[in-house]
């Protein structure tokens, strides 16, 4: 079949950003995977708790401080990785390897927090089914919140690499600042399920 | 982009065919080798690897339902005892949903959609590779624990309590439920492979309205697929939990509940059912058009019909369960919706026939299977209607009308499309023609032992036989036509195996096919048979929705990509302009290093809830290594 060249796309960008880039649909196609997953877990939390006659399930309303502070700390942490993304739109460097080294403490703190919402559930996984989709709930999270603190850690490495300098990695610095929202996104639902509607 | 400021790019790259292609081949070929097999993100190497499996599983299954036909052809057989018949059962219908009708069809998707969309490689071809050999492993847990005796045996749906820690001893269970996420990691790899190389990576000028429908069918079933796959990952993973370290979920003393397991199983398992008839919905759209020898009928309303099926498949998953005692209110519902889907079922049926109609069909091998589809699929889709009615699903639940009921849909509405694909894409996967005399000779045997096996079957429901039992009294009223069903089944099996051998023969001495043997339309075929490592040595450029029936000499293409690095065009999502160049990756050893890691993480962790954290370590370093940059030509800006 003979061939006619109707389109020259040598001058077209290397690497697109945003929605220009197939990681960001990558990284968009994830979160609804795992967005089902959080939706089925508090679809499953509602589920036990209308089959329940009391909930909490001989448990008290577990203690909001840890919770409510992790909350705060996340809902704070989207202004960095906010400027962190625009930073990496504009391809600067210098702000990218500090707004990372911030996204990466920022990633370690809510861990600690954390731990201690574990302390304040006031039962176990094994006491009964509340204890068991909590327990689930609160680990689903935090294994999005060690991914991402491990992705964003690496990321961190790579800037300060000699592969840092290049579209590709401000844009895998930008599907990860992304992330970060999501995981910041998809905690609120589930600190309103775990922590208010006890209390309701 | 074809101005002036193109032109030094063009003499740059506008190189004769034979040079262009041997520079094309350096950068994309997989090297030769067990390096290069263990190494490759080649999408054909990957695709072609990953449907020969598939079938291998098919086969497997197979044999497990010729085994229970044998010991049900007669009352009081000896032939299989309880517990084993039990796993045969479980590992049949495991085996063909988890290992055979999902991933096939994901297969045929990653070979064609990246030819059919006129790219170079799928969107992220390491992540394929790695679902590959994920999707190997489960499937090799599931049978090394048949061989060892300690395979699953509650079924492949795996109700609680009986797969709970209360009755289900032993490890059968786990491993049932760690196959599962091993094949739902697999599927929801594939999927977002597809979704972003149908949104992002289709040749420049194929817009939403031209893209082929078989494009459009693996597009919807892959967001079927991120959005019910979840569900059963949860039960699973829930599962095992209860059996490892005593949560609740299912235990109603403890505030769990067993319909639970139910809900969240339908919720994924009826969506799979359209998983599975989707991608044979688009298969039969390509094959009706290019047999009936003119463009698709109603290609907005088949688009419509894929689309709309895929919504309402998520509001059937209650009709499974209108046996368990549910609020009439919700059972009223889910018959409506279930009879609802035989809407878009119908309009897709009609835009087939509509296309016949106006058309001149060629009565060629892959065509014959789609006349068996329609047939088979049609007498399913009626009794689908049937036991989506609460009174004659509560009389004829659990029977063997049920199990007449899903093989008419799920290998009249599956499997027949995919033999015809088979036969209609073999050319272009090996560059040889399957035999015309063996292929009819294959679907007459596969038509009349598919209807004698299983149309009896509806019958034998009606008359009471119940479903998953090894045997049965003589006093039943069921021995003849056992016998016969398990007679038929041998007609059936032997169709398949005359298939498989042209298979084999003609894969190493079958005619040469040539570019486009049957005269299709679309852009896989505008490629070599088999397609170069490359796929396309230029891109092609599409005006129309058939591009190869609307100018058939001549092919518009794309210049300018860089031959020195595995380049490809990413384009806009719904006008499919071109927007930017992206690197496709090398080959490497990482994911089958990483799917190495999973594998033993998840495996492990059926024996331990510790393997979750230190099996996470190996996993992490693998993904290090994986996508830590090598300073390769595409890492450089």
């Amino acid at each position: 079949m003979k061939e006619r060249v109707t389109l020259d796309v040598s001058k077209l960008p290397l690497h697109g950003m945003g929605t220009a880039s197939p990681t960001w649909w990558g990284t968009l196609a994830f979160m609804l995977i795992e967005g089902s997953g959080f939706g089925l877990a508090i679809a499953v939390y509602f589920y036990l708790m209308s089959l329940a006659k009391t909930w909490p399930i001989d448990a008290p309303a577990p203690g909001l401080w840890p919770g409510t502070c992790l909350t705060v700390l996340l809902l704070a942490s989207i202004v960095p990785n906010l400027v962190l993304s625009r930073r990496a739109r504009q391809q600067d460097l210098r702000r990218v390897r500090i707004g990372l080294i911030v996204m990466s403490i920022l990633g370690v703190l809510p861990l600690i927090f954390r731990a201690f919402e574990f302390t304040v559930l006031a039962v176990r996984w094994d006491d009964n089914a509340y204890g068991s989709i909590v327990w689930v709930m609160l680990g689903l999270h935090t294994t999005h919140i060690v991914t991402d603190l491990i992705d964003t850690l690496v990321l961190t490495c790579l800037m300060f690499s000699r592969h840092a300098d290049n579209p590709r990695r401000y844009g895998d610095v930008h599907d990860n600042a992304l992330y970060w929202n999501f995981v910041v996104a998809a905690w609120i639902p589930l600190y309103l399920c775990i922590y208010w509607v006890p209390r309701l | 982009m074809t101005g002036d400021a193109g032109l030094a790019e063009q003499r740059i790259f506008d190189l004769d065919e034979g040079e262009l292609e041997r520079r094309l081949s350096e950068t994309w070929e997989t090297p030769r080798g067990i390096w290069g097999a263990l190494t490759t993100v080649d999408h054909k190497i990957i695709g072609r690897r990953y449907i020969i499996t598939a079938f291998v599983f098919l086969i497997l299954g197979g044999l497990l339902a010729l085994a229970m036909r044998l010991q049900l052809a007669q009352p009081e057989a000896r032939f299989i005892g309880p517990d084993r018949y039990n796993q045969i059962f479980t590992m049949h219908g495991s085996t063909m949903m988890f290992l055979f009708a999902v991933p096939v069809m994901e297969a045929m998707g990653v070979y064609l959609v990246p030819l059919m969309v006129g790219t170079r490689n799928i969107a992220f071809p390491r992540l394929n590779a790695f679902s590959y050999w994920i999707f190997l492993a489960g499937g090799l847990l599931l049978w090394i624990a048949f061989a060892l005796d300690t395979a699953p045996d509650v079924g492949w749906f795996a109700y609680v309590p009986l797969s709970g820690p209360q009755f289900g001893a032993g490890k059968r269970a786990d491993i049932w439920a760690q196959m599962i996420t091993f094949t739902e990691l697999s599927a929801l790899a594939v999927a977002v492979e597809i979704v972003v190389t149908v949104f992002k990576q289709r040749a420049p000028g194929m817009s939403l309205d031209r893209i082929p429908l078989f494009v459009w069918a693996m597009l919807v079933t892959s967001f079927l697929i991120i959005m019910a796959m979840p569900a059963i990952m949860f039960a699973s993973s829930s599962l095992i939990l209860d059996r490892l370290v005593g949560t609740h979920f299912f235990n109603p003393a403890e505030g769990g509940d067993v319909l639970l397991w139910q809900h969240l199983f339908w919720f994924f398992g009826h969506p799979e059912v359209y998983i599975i008839f989707l991608p044979a919905v688009g298969m039969v759209s390509s094959i009706v058009s290019t047999f009936a020898r003119r463009p698709l009928f109603g290609y907005l309303p088949l688009v419509m019909a894929l689309i709309s099926t895929a919504v309402l498949a998520f509001g059937l998953w209650v009709h499974h369960m209108f046996v368990v005692g549910l609020p009439q209110v919700g059972e009223s519902f889910f018959t409506a919706s279930s009879m609802t889907i035989a809407i878009p079922a119908g309009v897709q049926i009609f835009c087939w026939l509509a296309t016949l109609w106006d058309g001149r069909p060629q009565f060629k091998t892959p065509f014959l299977f789609v006349i068996g589809f329609i047939v088979t699929f049609v007498i399913g889709g009626l009794t689908g209607v049937m036991v989506a009615s609460v009174p004659f699903d509560t009389q004829v639940h659990d029977t063997y009308f049920v199990v007449a009921h899903f093989h008419y849909v799920l290998i009249g509405g599956a499997v027949f499309p995919l033999l015809g694909a088979i036969y209609y894409w073999f050319p272009k996967m090996t560059g040889h023609m399957m035999s015309e005399t063996l292929g009819r000779f294959a679907f007459a045997l596969i038509f009349i032992g598919f209807n004698m096996t299983f149309f009896p079957m509806h019958i034998l429901g009606l008359e009471g036989m119940p479903r998953r039992i090894y045997t049965y009294q003589p006093e039943m009223p069921w021995a003849g036509m056992n016998l016969f069903v398990s007679a038929s089944a041998l007609v059936l099996a032997s169709g398949f195996f005359i298939f498989f051998v042209d298979v084999l023969r003609s894969a190493r001495s079958g005619a040469p096919a040539g570019a486009n043997p049957w005269g299709a339309s679309t852009l896989e075929w505008a490629t070599s048979s088999p397609p170069a490592c490359f796929n396309f040595a230029r891109i092609p450029v599409v005006a129309a929705r058939d591009p190869l029936w609307s100018e058939p000499d001549e092919l518009t293409v794309a210049t300018g990509l860089r031959t020195d690095r595995r380049e490809l065009i990413v384009s806009s999502l719904v006008e499919a302009q071109a927007e930017a160049r992206e690197s496709s990756p090398r080959n490497s050893i990482w994911p089958l290093l990483s799917a190495i890691a999973t594998t033993i993480m998840l495996i492990w962790s059926i024996f331990s809830p510790w393997a979750v954290v230190w099996g996470s370590i190996p996993i992490a370093i693998a993904l290090i290594g994986w996508f830590w940059p090598k300073q390769v030509p595409e890492d450089e800006s």
